[in-house]
């Protein structure tokens, strides 16, 4: 199983703890990851602004992985939702696919017209590719006293009528199974579904960190362990800047926040220093403890 | 209320996105589903998509607020008139920056994409940390991004800071 890695902007800026975990955790289950070094933003922080551009972003990385005949696999849920959104756009307009490849040619970036690809988030490619069963037959420590809330983001679920195989996103289920695999108890919640509020951030610092207190608020009630997400700009909001949200409303949140991947690595008995688990900005110090490692 | 463009909600849907906006029947799910509306009431997608269809372009436009979307698609998902308001709100916020409308930051954004490729600049000290962490060497963009704003004409709409 190849893939050509897309990391995305956040990732390779503020995530190396996602990426190292994401490599350690492919390589124990068979995916094998290609890195491109024609790889650039996605286009998502300028679809708002200049949709034209967008567009030929999102199509030119497009056309980068099909020149290789790989399919794109992404880590942040933004990236998949902006990759996917132009991908499924130009599968249904090849007129649109040739001029843009034209506009490009003409400005010396040569592109030949490719077989489409695909674009999979990194946790699709475990749900999907690999299967419950098989990540199950790796695991090696089952971590039944642990209580995780599962945070799912938004684009990795929607729009629904962008993916190929989209989930209810009213009742996702498939990151609470891959939880739940690692022996954890995956819980509910009422703020499980909600937005990070990252979107908002540079417009408007305030309301984004009103979003994400609710969700603080009811974890911390119900003493969770740990926070799981897939997405960096999710993570950039609950755990780099959870300090900051914690000064702003004067309470003691103390919640780990941990990408999917540094979970399941840790249940396939990889070290937690090739997880990165040190550079989670809340530590992960207790956690760790509590389950032995 | 003194200036009302009649026009402008099909200036709106021409935009790529934008196309929904006239299915609208006033029900208010979008509302209901905002996260932006719970903390802040001045965001209020069914009062954006009543200004657009009456009109309203200036204030619409001009405002702070139609820049609170957060994009989260639940008001897309919710809608039984498939208005995707999310893609609504990007086609409004690509007609204010035409109409000379445009946040800082997002000035300061597309300036860094243009000059790195990427939201963050990888240099030789981000490599050398990542070659510690065993991870592979991120080459310098090679102005792909650069080439692309020059070919839509990108900085028309979105002006450099000097």
């Amino acid at each position: 199983m190849k893939y050509a890695l897309y990391p995305g902007c956040t990732v390779l800026g503020r995530g190396r703890n996602y990426e190292m975990a994401t490599r350690e955790v492919a390589k124990i289950l068979g995916i094998e990851f290609v890195d491109p070094d024609d790889f650039e933003c996605c286009g998502f922080p300028i679809k708002s602004v200049h949709y034209e551009t967008f567009m030929m972003m999102g199509a030119r990385n497009i056309f980068a992985a099909e020149q290789k005949g790989l399919n794109i696999c992404t880590l942040c849920s933004a990236c998949t939702g902006s990759l996917t959104e132009v991908n499924e756009h130009l599968k249904g307009h090849f007129d649109e696919k040739t001029m843009i490849i034209a506009q490009l040619k003409r400005n010396g970036i040569n592109y030949r017209m490719g077989r489409n690809i695909a674009i999979k988030h990194f946790t699709k490619v475990l749900y999907e590719d690999i299967g419950i069963n098989e990540i199950e037959k790796q695991v090696k420590k089952k971590f039944s006293n642990l209580n995780i809330a599962a945070h799912y983001g938004c684009h990795y679920l929607k729009p629904t009528d962008i993916y190929i195989n989209p989930e209810d996103p009213e009742n996702p289920h498939s990151l609470d199974e891959l939880i739940r695999v690692t022996g954890a108890n995956s819980i509910d919640y009422s703020e499980k579904l909600s937005c990070c509020g990252a979107g908002v951030l540079a417009i408007n610092e305030d309301l984004a960190y009103s979003i994400v207190r609710p969700k603080f608020q009811e974890l911390s009630r119900n003493s969770t362990d740990a926070m799981v997400l897939i997405c960096p700009f999710c993570s950039v909001m609950y755990d780099d800047n959870q300090k900051k949200i914690e000064q702003k409303f004067e309470e003691k949140y103390d919640l780990p926040v941990l990408y999917y991947p540094q979970l399941l690595g840790l249940a396939l008995g990889i070290d937690a220093k090739l997880l990165g688990l040190r550079m989670n900005r809340v530590s992960t110090k207790a956690l760790l403890e509590k389950i032995g490692t | 209320m003194t200036e009302l463009s009649p026009k402008f909600k099909y200036e709106v849907a021409q935009e790529p996105g934008g196309e929904g906006i006239k299915l609208c029947f006033a029900c208010g799910i979008c509302t209901a589903s905002c996260p932006i509306r719970e903390i802040d009431e001045g965001y209020n997608p069914r009062r954006i998509i009543r200004m657009v269809l009456l009109g309203m372009k200036q204030r619409v436009l001009s405002s702070d607020f139609i820049w609170f979307c957060s994009s989260c698609y639940a008001c897309t998902e919710r809608c039984p008139q498939g208005v995707k308001f999310t893609d609504v709100m990007n086609a409004i916020k690509n007609l204010a920056v035409k109409a000379g409308y445009i946040p800082q930051a997002f000035i300061q954004q597309t300036q860094i994409l243009e000059q790195f490729g990427r939201l963050y600049e990888i240099d030789e000290f981000d490599n050398k940390k990542r070659a510690g962490f065993g991870l592979p060497k991120v080459e310098k963009a090679k102005g792909f991004t650069e080439k692309i704003f020059k070919i839509t004409e990108i900085e028309k709409n979105i002006p450099r800071n000097v």
